[in-house]
């Protein structure tokens, strides 16, 4: 017995399946940052700069959805903080100094509004990217989890708000751009329309994109993270371990809303524009898609469900236009369905299986703990 | 009448600072006797409905104190209100000289409260070492909570021993038996380290040897600390019990009584041994004194 606790006490824990983890994480960031951009042309790159940015807003969701049980409908509300902060910056960077950006010219406006005036600088810029939507997300969750709002009632209240933060834009055209949005042509001294320029951009994506993979993957197996699992399974009970389930749940709204901002600042330069139709409710709803057909349990599983489906969007759309809307409702309605752990949750299945094959009796146990560790 | 000015008092004076939760428990003055946890004047209603009037009710350090009465007398709300979960209409509950109503749930867990719920509640997709773990870094800020565990620390191991739970340390907790679901929750309080422990119907749906080593699990969390055990099992009652307290229908019908003076005395028979056994065996006995005797019996065979 006193043997048995020896061990148990000095044994490392957490972690298991190390080396394969980071195995995969090499070959991915191999086939990234070396394959693809040698392989496809420079319009394909762009494409895929483009899912990557939005398996940023991916890894966000699957951290407060699938870890922290809250459904984040409204997710283009943050992504749309981070790329108008973005857009703004960028536009006044273009035009001459002193000078309000080229569509305010338009309606006959002499100087920088207000609101624009403090985007002029790249450090404010950068820093509200990220600050902006965690700080509205803040505020939002001591709102709504101290009086314990939840389940499908945050999740309405989040699209709520997106749908709002469109209809502010719109409204507020002399500022926003309107419907037409902000359009931009340099990204900090790169030229969007040079090739060069934009593969570097591209390594800029894929760079953010690891970060932002490995900042969740440390919430995700700290105790935190466990804690989080812990509010979203048995929320009353959290109460009486002496956690405030408010701040676990304020922490990962927060950290999902500063990685949607951080993917609506890098989709500016990767698309060109960010408009009003980039983050309403219908884009807010796809990006849960994405999560729930990857994996909400699993990051890396979020990741792929951004690249895969936004993938399949441009094969499909290219091919048959009108067939895709039926085609992503479908799969929404499989994955929720038949695989509500998603394509992860595949992989997973193969290798629980895999390992009651090997180990014969004695693998219940250890299937049961590998579902939770996805990461 | 010239004002008196104050004198200045140091900044750390212990004496006017407030006393932080994560200061070691004070040793409490040398009153013997001086009750842990003090109750006077709690009442609570819902709706119209009194679910608790004037309720007095003491415990002191390291006694396990059974609280019974027939279903509806208001034990778990008692519990409830204890820690937070429910807030009396009138009274004070006061745990070693600290106020404690109108504290949210997780500060009274700070000031060294702990509880269990009827039905077990435990993290299921968690492992039990993780169960415990968390349970034990209930002081640590966010900071530290944001890093890796590496290794567990002492509380946890000394729960996974008490509870005969560390071959199970990397069981998903969801994967446990009923009672030792029920174990591994009370491991969590005790790796909490709380001075005050309130145990809902820790033993329901137990088999005789789980009622037993639950029993002697309370018997060793009460080694230095207060058990507050809410119980309808009456044998399991006579075995383990310090003291006792009744309630009936919202009042205290016994208060802090052994075990033997509330076995014998015949309003408690009345209402609730002896009820139970009038049901039992109908066997023209007449409540009071036919209730009395063999339960005396049972208590010498259980000791």
């Amino acid at each position: 017995m006193s043997a048995l606790l020896a061990t148990v006490r000095r044994r490392v824990v957490g972690p298991r399946e190390e080396l394969p983890a980071r195995i995969a994480f090499a070959i991915v960031a191999f086939l990234l940052i070396v394959v693809a951009p040698s392989m496809l042309s420079d319009f394909r790159l762009g494409l895929l700069a483009k899912y990557l940015v939005f398996a940023i807003v991916a890894v966000g969701i699957a951290l407060a959805w699938g870890r922290g049980g809250m459904l984040v409908l409204g997710q283009g509300l943050f992504f749309g903080l981070g790329g108008y902060a973005m857009a703004m910056h960028l536009q006044l960077a273009e035009a001459p100094d002193g000078q309000p950006p080229a569509f305010m010219t338009l309606t006959g406006a002499e100087h920088v509004p207000g609101i624009w005036g403090p985007f002029e600088s790249t450090a404010f810029t950068l820093a509200m990217v990220v600050l902006l939507p965690m700080l509205a997300a803040t505020l939002l969750g001591l709102l709504v989890f101290r009086s314990r709002v939840r389940g499908p009632y945050f999740a309405i209240l989040t699209q709520a708000l997106a749908a709002a933060f469109v209809i502010f834009l719109v409204g507020q055209q002399q500022f926003s751009g309107g419907t037409n949005g902000l359009t931009v042509m340099t990204f900090f001294g790169l030229d969007l329309a040079d090739p060069d320029d934009k593969r570097t951009l591209y390594l800029i994506v894929v760079a953010v994109l690891a970060l932002v993979f490995l900042i969740g993957r440390q919430l995700v197996r700290s105790r935190y993270g466990r804690l989080l699992v812990a509010v979203r399974d048995a929320e009353d009970r959290v109460r009486f371990l002496g956690y405030d389930p408010t701040l676990v749940k304020v922490v990962a709204f927060a950290a999902s809303a500063g990685m949607a901002g951080l993917a609506g600042a890098l989709f500016v330069p990767v698309v060109g524009i960010i408009s009003p139709a980039s983050l309403g409710i219908v884009p807010s709803i796809e990006m849960v898609i994405w999560v729930a057909v990857g994996g909400r349990l699993s990051l890396a599983g979020a990741i792929a469900g951004a690249v895969l489906v936004n993938y399949a969007k441009t094969e499909l759309s290219e091919q048959l236009p009108s067939a895709w809307l039926y085609g992503q409702g479908l799969l929404f309605v499989v994955v929720v369905a038949f695989a509500p752990r998603g394509i992860a949750g595949i992989g997973e299945w193969l290798r629980e299986n895999r390992g009651r094959l090997r180990r014969g009796r004695d693998a219940t146990p250890a299937a049961a703990t590998t579902v939770e560790e996805g990461a | 009448m010239s004002p008196q000015p104050t004198p200045p008092r140091a900044e750390g004076d212990p004496a006017i600072r407030p006393r932080h939760p994560s200061d070691p428990p004070q040793t409490p003055p040398e009153k013997a006797g001086e009750p842990l946890l003090r109750i006077r004047g709690l009442g609570v209603q819902f709706g119209g409905f009194h679910a608790l009037t004037d309720v007095d009710f003491d415990a002191r350090e390291g006694e396990v104190h059974f609280l019974i009465g027939p279903n509806g007398a208001g034990k778990t709300t008692l519990v409830d209100i204890i820690t937070g979960l429910t807030k009396p209409t009138t009274g004070s509950v006061s745990f070693d000289g600290q106020q404690l109503v109108g504290h949210k749930e997780h500060r009274i867990v700070h000031f060294g409260v702990g509880r269990t719920f009827q039905a077990a509640t435990v993290f299921e997709a968690l492992t039990v070492g993780e169960n415990l773990d968390l349970a034990a870094s209930y002081r640590l800020g966010l900071r530290r909570l944001l890093r890796q565990p590496r290794g567990h620390a002492d509380a946890v191991v000394e729960a996974l021993e008490v509870t005969g739970l560390a071959d199970e340390v990397d069981k998903s907790a969801g994967a446990l038996a009923h009672g030792q679901k029920q174990w591994l929750e009370i491991g969590m309080l005790l790796a909490q380290g709380p001075r005050l422990l309130l145990l809902d119907e820790p033993v329901a749906g137990m088999s005789p040897d789980e009622r037993t080593r639950t029993g002697e699990l309370i018997r060793y969390l009460a080694r230095g600390r207060t058990v507050l055990v809410v119980e309808h099992d009456m044998d399991f009652m006579r075995r383990f019990a310090d003291r006792v307290t009744v309630l009936h229908e919202g009042r205290i019908l016994r208060a802090d009584a052994t075990v033997a003076e509330v076995q014998a005395d015949p309003t408690v028979q009345e209402v609730y041994i002896g009820r139970a056994r009038d049901d039992r065996n109908s066997a023209g006995r007449s409540g009071a004194a036919a209730a009395g005797a063999p339960a005396a019996s049972d208590d010498e065979e259980a000791a």
